[in-house]
């Protein structure tokens, strides 16, 4: 036996992996930190639902856990609720995926994510993706030992992806498009015409398309395409969605990636060593969101939409121009006309009139200028929340 | 007519004409014109306010009676239900199937007023067969709305 003394771990720089240390911390924290020291603040700030969980679907993980339901699942998940799943993409998107081997359940789509990142890239492989971007994507992708490409979007064009502006992104080490539309933060849809030259590109250069599809329920006046669906690409795109946003249940921390059998297999092989299955309880509510869910989501598609009308009109009014979003639950005005940049105008905002809106860096450069503003928000607190950001326009420009 | 108008007065009668026309995308004049249609329609019956009495300390007695009735030749249930629901005392009055017929809701300061309410109107009518009272001990939700002991969970201020 050795008589050695532990070494004491180093500490320091040097002893966090290179691959993390790396990451650009995420850009806002020290508005993060502001805001947890403030109080009375209203927040625009939030990116979930404010109802709570349809109880339907709540009393549905009760009852589980009363029969016991306490173990683990299938690494795939539990089979009734990848039936569920099937048939649901089957009703609404005409895309028959096999609950056996195409489907695999995720702890949100956070970690189908990273699943796919991992599963298809090696190092120094390129993901092309539209940019505003949700902040996990860039992360996800460099963890994975990919390179990132941001294909920047602008207002002009409703923050829709040009397909020709991916193209030109392409380079010999390219291997996926990631897409996330309905988009957080610009709340853009991207028409099925849009989609099918994305489509195009993707064929012509051999890609794998991820596309993030977790607000596809959360469209306003318009038809969700799914990517998945267009022809040809179901057998190249890895559709990512889950039960966060529409039935609002983001705590739960359900979602499902749905794929070619091979890359499914793949990423069940992570999920299997590194998250062993996501919770069963949440797989029961889960379960009983895909059954009966529709007409709650109805309601608060409905409730979404005219709080979204009161948002949009609000902040054209006080002088922020914001183009009309279509999905999510977001609103994207510019801020330009202050002079000042996002971080500016967001941390200004929250000090000087308690109201708390995310800067549009945050996700990443093409937003700047731009800040996100949540209308899932009671709609007191939106009215209250345009009153002040009004008077701060006002006084700053 | 339009339903969303209706829908939105319904959860909430405070809703003004601007706010639900910036809600729906119609005009000021098109949302008013729709709320005046269906006022005189009877479409939108009344404006009334939820309230919960316990909170200033008043004492408000609900109950439930059942009424057992003979229906009459020719009308049937409906005119001995306009006899009991012409009543102040009866806040609601249905029809209902199963073990009774009608089924009161009475509203009143004290059991007192209930108890002769139902002994002294609804039970000596001729065709009242029969009545039960259910006095109600605790109010949990009325109308949508639960009245004590919600409260409202705090989401996280900043999520991307």
């Amino acid at each position: 036996m050795s008589a050695r003394p532990a070494r004491r771990p180093r500490r320091g720089r040097g002893s966090i992996s290179r691959r993390v240390e790396r990451l650009s911390p995420s850009g806002i924290r020290r508005f993060f930190d502001l805001l947890s020291t403030m109080e009375d603040v209203i927040s625009l700030g939030v990116g979930e639902p404010d109802f709570a969980t349809p109880w339907r679907i709540s009393e549905a993980a009760i009852d589980g856990i009363g029969k016991g339901y306490t173990m683990y699942t299938s690494n795939r998940g539990m089979p009734e609720l990848r039936q569920e799943v099937a048939r649901n993409f089957s009703a609404r998107y005409e895309l028959d995926y096999d609950p056996d081997n195409e489907l695999l359940i995720t702890v949100g789509v956070s970690e189908g994510l990273d699943l796919s990142m991992r599963a298809i890239l090696n190092p120094g492989d390129e993901v092309v993706s539209p940019e505003p971007t949700y902040v996990s994507y860039s992360p996800c992708v460099e963890l994975a030992g990919g390179v990132f490409v941001p294909v920047p979007t602008t207002v002009e064009n409703s923050f829709k992806v040009r397909a020709s502006d991916i193209e030109e992104r392409i380079t010999g080490r390219t291997k996926a498009i990631l897409l996330g539309y309905p988009n957080n933060p610009t709340g853009a849809v991207m028409d099925r015409d849009d989609l099918e030259e994305v489509a195009a590109v993707a064929e012509r250069h051999n890609l794998f398309v991820i596309s993030d599809e977790i607000y596809d329920q959360l469209v306003y006046g318009v038809e969700h395409t799914c990517f998945a669906s267009l022809p040809g690409m179901k057998e190249r795109t890895i559709l990512l969605a889950g039960c966060s946003k529409a039935y609002a249940m983001t705590g739960w921390r359900v979602g499902y990636a749905a794929g070619p059998a091979e890359i499914i297999e793949a990423m069940t092989k992570i999920h299997q060593y590194t998250m062993l299955c996501a919770p069963i309880m949440s797989q029961m509510a889960a379960i009983e969101a895909l059954r009966s869910g529709d007409s709650a989501v109805k309601e608060m598609v409905a409730d979404y939409d005219r709080r979204r009308r009161v948002m949009v009109k609000g902040l054209n009014s006080i002088g922020l121009p914001c183009f009309e979003p279509k999905g999510a639950f977001y609103a994207f005005p510019s801020v330009r006309s202050t002079g000042l940049s996002s971080e500016e105008f967001a941390e200004g905002l929250l000090r000087e009139e308690r109201v708390a809106v995310v800067p549009g860096s945050a996700f990443g450069e093409s937003g700047e200028g731009y800040v996100r503003c949540c209308y899932a928000t009671a709609l007191e607190d939106i009215e209250e929340a345009l009153k002040r950001m009004g008077r701060f326009v006002k006084r700053h420009s | 007519m339009n339903r969303e108008v209706i829908e939105i007065l319904e959860k909430d009668a405070k809703a003004t004409v601007k706010q639900i026309a910036t809600m729906t995308g119609l005009s000021t004049k098109k949302v008013r014109e729709t709320i005046n249609e269906a006022e005189r329609d009877r479409a939108i019956v009344k404006y009334k306010t939820i309230v919960n009495w316990e909170r200033l300390g008043e004492e408000r007695v609900q109950a439930l009676v059942e009424v057992k009735v003979q229906p009459q030749k020719d009308v049937g249930f409906d005119a001995i239900a306009e006899r009991i629901y012409r009543f102040p005392e009866a806040d609601s009055v249905y029809l209902v199937s199963g073990g009774y017929d009608l089924a009161v809701f009475v509203v009143a300061r004290t059991e007192h007023e209930v108890a002769d309410f139902v002994s002294q109107k609804l039970a000596s009518m001729d065709s009242v067969q029969g009545t039960l009272t259910h006095f109600f001990l605790k109010r949990y939700k009325e109308d949508g709305e639960v009245l004590e002991g919600e409260q409202k969970v705090q989401r996280q201020p900043l999520t991307l």
